[in-house]
């Protein structure tokens, strides 16, 4: 296992490295002089060679790189053209509401999509089953900024039950992650569905239902546990869709998590934002591969022993 | 790029024999007893033709202010209603309607040549090309699904023809992939051992043996897309990214609407509708194209 481990961490070493470059490059990438774009629109030739010899970006681009990475390091993302904050305490105050949100989201989607695609299994073809598929298959093309909206208009402006917007209260969680939730509840359901259908293929649970155990006994007991397996994987790998998500999520309910900072940076050409941003949630996204791989590993042996 | 299957499908499926099947009758014998997956591809034939005649069936002109008829709700005059400016919705949707799908295709187009591309490539020479074509798709598979496309977008600014080029990068990586674990079987085929035998060129080999046998993968992941590209691209331009207001994109349209919604929600329902039949339907019909078109489902 501990051999597994260091593979997978010595893996990430070039990801890291390639990852760091192109959001490095981020602002090297967009048309035009960088300086100019740091020091403003309306900068004069003096300013915008005092931010060139400031930002280093007069020094050649492996040493520029260099000191980015140690930078880095040192927790050190550069300042915020808007605030003039440090990027690292711009990020730092999105992150718990970002990571609640997600975590909820998560959360509920997970525990419905299991039960729903074990409905699913059960009535196979029956017509519970064509509306869990149906209705999955609704979950995955709905726009999400859009179902925020409508659940925005019923629940909160015809019912007022919950609040449109805002992080006070646990009321205000409800609608974002229900919104956030739905695309991957549904991924997770149709995948339940189908590694539930091939397990019930295998020999042990036609065992089990051999020597006379009910049908649901086979399923939760048996059949659940190993399918699973794959199930896990994907709503780990779903994590990525939910932070790309929460993005869009974020910006419909006015959440003040990172994906509104992200949308808010572009907006305002806040390129150390942005970059600082991408490089979270690329590190945030690795980071998960990694889990999951390793959870992987623990709850399937075969893997380990490759 | 449409589908080449199901036009060459109809005349190939009559004069074939009971126990004769092209691949092409084949498919065509499982399709046509799916009644979603034809019902879903009328829908987006239909799409279709609303996309090319959309602007000339339009009752109103899309730009058209009326201030007469400022946020009115759903009538037979108008019957989605008509946004703050008095413009008739349900005009704005169908002139959209060639927006949307245009994103969508040209997107997954180009992300698809190129993906498919680097996949063939990159399993058919293995070695130092494999690991450079696999590790820069790692790159791009780091930034989580639409976090890619708007850090183009940052870098690009924001724009119809860069959500385009935005979209259709982000779906590189995924052809590219799926491409590369099909070469790779494929490779290792007698077919291709016998051409390889015959001293048969790698370029005819990848082009002639091997690309032709990825296509039923290309094409269902191609229609998969389809759906999803539209999605993204209007969730960009819902977040101020993309199409700009005065375009009717449904997206765009979305946006602008939600200052409205406490007090005219269709402003927001009837784009959303358009928005959610047309992605419905292209994920529909890629599940039911990839059913008929799977080897591994066979009836």
């Amino acid at each position: 296992m501990l051999k597994f481990l260091g593979r997978r961490l010595l893996g990430l070493i070039p990801i890291l490295f390639f990852v760091s470059v192109l959001i490095f490059l981020f602002v090297h990438l967009i048309p035009g002089d960088p300086a100019r774009l740091l020091a403003g629109a309306d900068a004069s030739y003096s300013d915008i060679a005092a931010v060139r010899s400031r930002l280093g970006l007069d020094k050649p681009i492996l040493a520029q790189y260099l000191s980015y990475v140690s930078n880095m390091f040192h927790g050190n993302l550069g300042t915020s053209f808007r605030t003039g904050r440090p990027v690292v305490s711009e990020i730092g105050d999105r992150f718990m509401p970002t990571l609640l949100l997600t975590l909820v989201s998560m959360l509920w989607s997970f525990i419905v999509a299991l039960v729903v695609g074990v409905i699913s299994t059960i009535k196979k073809d029956k017509w519970q089953d064509y509306t869990v598929r149906f209705g999955a298959l609704s979950g995955i093309s709905l726009p999400s900024f859009w179902l925020g909206l409508m659940l925005m208009q019923l629940f909160s402006v015809q019912l007022h039950w919950l609040p449109t917007v805002g992080f006070n209260s646990w009321k205000g969680i409800i609608l974002p992650s229900l919104t956030l939730g739905s695309g991957i509840a549904a991924v997770l359901a149709r995948f339940t569905r189908a590694s539930l259908q091939e397990v019930l293929q295998e020999d042990y649970t036609r065992t089990a239902r051999a020597k006379g155990l009910a049908y649901n006994l086979v399923i939760w007991k048996h059949a659940l546990r190993n399918a699973l397996i794959p199930v896990v994987t994907m709503a780990g790998l779903q994590f990525g869709y939910l932070l790309g998500g929460s993005v869009v999520v974020e910006t419909v309910f006015s959440w003040p998590g990172e994906g509104r900072l992200l949308i808010d940076s572009v907006g305002f050409r806040d390129y150390p934002v942005i970059q600082g941003e991408m490089l979270l949630f690329a590190l945030e996204f690795i980071l998960i591969n990694v889990l999951v791989d390793i959870l992987y590993a623990v709850l399937n042996p075969q893997i380990r022993l490759e | 790029m449409s589908s080449p299957l199901p036009p060459a499908s109809p005349t190939d499926a009559g004069p074939a024999a009971p126990g004769r099947h092209s691949p092409a009758a084949e498919f065509w014998r499982k399709f046509r007893k799916k009644k979603v997956g034809v019902a879903s591809g009328l829908f987006i034939l239909l799409l279709l033709i609303v996309a090319v005649i959309g602007p000339s069936i339009a009752p109103y002109p899309m730009e058209k202010p009326d201030y007469n008829h400022i946020l009115a709700g759903a009538s037979f005059a108008h019957p989605a209603g008509t946004d703050e400016f008095g413009r008739d919705i349900f005009s704005r949707i169908l002139v959209g309607t060639r927006i949307s799908l245009w994103v969508g295709f040209s997107s997954v187009f180009l992300g698809a040549v190129f993906g498919t591309f680097l996949g063939l490539i990159s399993g058919f020479y293995g070695k130092w090309i494999d690991t450079l074509i696999m590790r820069f798709c790692d790159i791009l598979f780091a930034f989580p699904g639409i976090l890619l496309a708007i850090g183009i977008i940052a870098i690009l600014g924001p724009g119809l023809g860069n959500v385009i080029i935005a979209v259709s990068i982000y779906g590189i990586p995924v052809f590219a992939r799926l491409v590369r674990g099909n070469t790779l079987a494929l490779k290792a085929s007698v077919y291709v051992e016998a051409a390889t035998t015959v001293g048969a060129k790698n370029g005819r080999i990848i082009w002639k043996h091997i690309f032709p046998g990825t296509l039923s993968t290309i094409i269902v992941y191609f229609t998969m897309r389809i759906g999803m590209a539209i999605l993204t691209a209007s969730s960009l331009s819902f977040l101020g990214l993309g199409a700009q207001p005065p375009t009717p994109e449904w997206g765009a349209m979305l946006s602008n609407g939600r200052a409205y919604l406490n007090t005219s929600p269709h402003v927001v329902i009837f784009p959303g509708i358009a928005l959610f039949l047309s992605v419905l339907a292209f994920n529909l019909f890629g599940d039911e194209l990839r059913d008929a078109l799977d080897p591994k489902i066979r009836d």
